[in-house]
């Protein structure tokens, strides 16, 4: 009898470990609970709202223009595409037809603010596995991105430029040289990430073959973004549903069918290439004309309903806007591309080691306040 | 100047004149007392300088400046951190296991002070010179992994649990190859006895008279060393964005403080055992045969050639731990028992067939 009880001793078991919400690697206050057995994952469950600001109801009691100033607090990193979106849905529900001006200055700002997102993912994704040098070169390259922001708008975090009609002010004089400058010395710079990182036999082993999230798999979790193109799904909004000058420039949705977390790393960098070729298409072709349509002080939505999506450096970013005629809307949703991306993470992440759940966490680029809004 | 090419005369006059006023037991006891103190100022002096050159090493790698504020290019910026350490308050959590918790710093920083002291510094300079030297030295310096394991087992966290139960795996492991490949070299001395080793490399360093295997033994050495530092790309017990702080995680202040410190001298110490097995210890750089250029390298006072070779090796380490990512637990295994391993044994056979042959200079 005491023999079978000292095995029952012995037996390995499973624990659980509180992984954030103050973590290093969950890049915010994100709090994953994972089950383990030894090294291993049994299970991930993400536990949210540690930054839940309710900015969706918040969003109902301000006017139109006020909304713009909340979303660029939610996916800080792809504010002005986030912005966009909202200006969009009220443009659309206006009705209002917008200049080729702003629409080209828009889509720059829009693959600008991707580019420095996919360069902060980069460094990220080097220091959560490891090597802290990565870290800084992207944020070397990002500073002349968020250095043209501050002189286009103001701010280098939590930037507002869009406004429902427009742009709050014209671009700066400098904008085009330094955009210009800025493209032949991160073209220089881009092949090194490729020397420090992509070609490292360390990060190859540690990414090749591991979070595999197939076609099927990605389509029913909702997952969008280069994480989901790199499973093979082509759900590229800047291609599906083109919106402010992306009909007019020629890119490639870069597509992978691996699905690993190789495969996501690779369609980030493919991105930051195209993301190049179209500012490069754009910036010498800026058309005159207006950075604003006159809209009212107030702007009084018609009564209805609107959706409008657009391509964050995350995935799919949906603004979903119910009217009912007055200064604010009666309902707000957005569909943040994060949320359903976290979604799929224990899926990815089970039979994994933890060192592998941090890889995975890095190719989703997780932004936590879009997950909680 | 005499005494900094020869450390014997100045140690033997310092004894002489002990000897002349004390008993021979009261003699003893005071020389291991200096030699202690000497080893402990040391220790302080390296843990200032690795710290600080770490930190400017990393800063370089990653374009910065490193620390610039305290003092002349920030020279004091690693007094002023013990400063800060010492002031902190040294916290525990409540179901922490005291005793072993406030133990286990204490552990490490044993381990890596025994291993200094049978360092051949320079010519007669080495407060332990016996005949079992270098197993001495792997012997003590794994000790160090005792208070890693006691560190996580007690801190009451998981994250230091796991942290620990990593480097236990990972040091055992790779202090095979540590010690297989400094076996290596020990087939052509013949002899464990860490000076001896450094006196057979007078007309040439090992690395050089033992080709091929040696240069294999050296790479081997680099890798298993590293990863025996607990070192980056080798760093899984700490591993900061997996495991917050690894085995440290709960710790603070001063016990921080010698966790940190040991990192270092342990890296001192696997440096220092392979500049003097492989390079060449303090022996000038000598070529069988030419004295002339032989006679020119001797100018060169041996003490600096030693830490010249240290500062190389640890310069190579830190370049490891900025460029590479780290691997993952069952990676850094499979690279211990399936490749270095197996080529380290290999290599020794290689070696013990060319000193049969005699096709070593």
């Amino acid at each position: 009898m005491e023999e079978v009880i000292q095995d029952k001793d012995l037996e390995s078991k499973e624990y659980f470990i509180n992984m954030g919400p103050q973590h290093p690697s969950t890049h915010g206050v994100l709090r994953l609970v994972l089950s383990l057995d030894g090294e291993i994952i049994r299970k991930v469950e993400p536990h949210l709202g540690f930054i839940h600001r309710s900015i969706e109801k918040m969003c109902e009691h301000d006017v139109y223009n006020q909304i713009v100033h909340l979303t660029d607090r939610m996916d800080y990193l792809s504010c002005h595409i986030n912005n966009e979106a909202v200006c969009l849905c009220v443009e659309q529900a206006l009705q209002l037809e917008i200049p080729d001006r702003i629409k080209v200055i828009r889509t720059i700002i829009g693959e600008l603010t991707r580019l420095s997102s996919h360069q902060l993912w980069w460094g990220v994704m080097g220091m959560d596995l490891g090597a802290i040098t990565t870290f800084l070169y992207g944020f070397r390259d990002r500073e002349m991105i968020t250095d043209i922001f501050e002189e286009t708008c103001g701010a280098r975090l939590t930037m507002n430029y869009n406004l429902p009609g427009g742009l709050m002010f014209d671009i700066h004089p400098n904008f085009q040289k330094r955009t210009k400058d800025f493209l032949a010395h991160f073209k220089k710079k881009l092949p090194e990430y490729d020397t420090l990182l992509s070609n490292n036999v360390i990060f190859r082993e540690r990414t090749k073959g591991i979070g595999y999230l197939s076609k099927e798999d990605a389509i029913s979790y909702g997952v969008t973004g280069p994480t989901a193109r790199a499973s093979g799904f082509s759900c590229d909004v800047r291609k599906h549903h083109p919106y402010s000058a992306y009909d007019k420039v020629k890119f490639n949705e870069i597509l992978d069918t691996e699905g690993d977390c190789f495969a996501r790393y690779k369609c980030r960098i493919a991105e930051m290439w195209e993301s190049m070729s179209i500012i490069e298409q754009l910036i010498d072709n800026i058309p005159e004309g207006p950075h604003k349509v006159p809209t009212k002080a107030v702007i009084k939505l018609p009564k209805g309903e609107w959706y409008k999506k657009v391509e964050t450096a995350r995935g799919e970013f949906g603004v979903y806007i119910i009217s009912e005629g007055q200064k604010s809307p009666y309902r707000l949703k957005f569909r943040s591309p994060g949320f359903s991306n976290l979604s799929a993470l224990d899926h990815m992440a089970r039979g994994c080691k933890i060192a592998d759940l941090v890889a995975i966490m890095s190719t989703l680029d997780l932004v936590i306040p879009d997950i909680d809004r | 100047m005499n005494w900094l090419y020869d450390f014997s005369y100045l140690t033997r006059s310092i004894h002489e004149s002990l000897a002349e006023t004390f008993e021979p037991t009261t003699v003893t006891i005071i020389e291991m007392a200096l030699a202690g103190v000497c080893f402990m100022i040391l220790f302080a002096l390296l843990g200032l300088v690795l710290v600080y050159a770490e930190r400017k090493v990393s800063a370089f790698f990653q374009q910065r400046l490193g620390p610039m504020r305290v003092g002349k290019w920030g020279t004091a910026q690693t007094l002023a951190d013990v400063i800060k350490l010492l002031m902190k308050e040294p916290l525990m959590n409540k179901n922490a296991d005291r005793f072993l918790f406030n133990l286990a710093p204490y552990i490490i920083m044993i381990a890596s002070f025994m291993a200094m002291a049978s360092l051949p510094f320079a010519k007669g300079l080495q407060a332990l010179d016996f005949d079992i030297g270098l197993l001495y030295i792997s012997a003590v310096s794994s000790l160090g992994v005792i208070g890693i394991l006691l560190a996580g087992w007690s801190s009451d966290n998981k994250y230091s649990l796991i942290g620990a139960m990593r480097s236990g795996a990972q040091i055992i492991s790779y202090e095979l190859s540590v010690g297989l490949s400094l076996l290596t070299i020990v087939v052509l001395t013949g002899s464990l006895q860490l000076s001896t080793i450094v006196e057979s490399q007078a007309n040439g360093w090992w690395i050089f008279k033992g080709h091929i295997p040696a240069v294999i033994a050296f790479v081997i050495f680099l890798i298993a060393s590293t990863a025996e530092t607990n070192r980056g790309p080798f760093d899984l017990a700490e591993a900061e964005s997996e495991l917050t702080a690894g085995f440290h995680t709960e710790y603070s202040g001063l016990k921080f403080a010698f966790f940190f410190l040991a990192e270092f001298a342990n890296m001192f110490i696997l440096a220092a055992s392979g500049a003097t097995v492989l390079l060449g210890g303090w022996m000038p750089f000598h070529i069988g045969g030419w004295e002339g250029f032989n006679g020119v390298m001797d100018y060169i006072p041996p003490i600096f050639w030693f830490f010249g070779k240290v500062s190389f090796l640890i310069f190579l380490m830190m370049w490891f731990r900025w460029t590479f990512p780290r691997l993952r637990i069952d990676q850094l295994l499979t690279l211990e028992w399936k490749y270095l391993l197996p080529v380290s044994l290999m290599n020794i056979v290689l070696m013990a067939f060319l000193s049969l042959m005699g096709w070593h200079f």
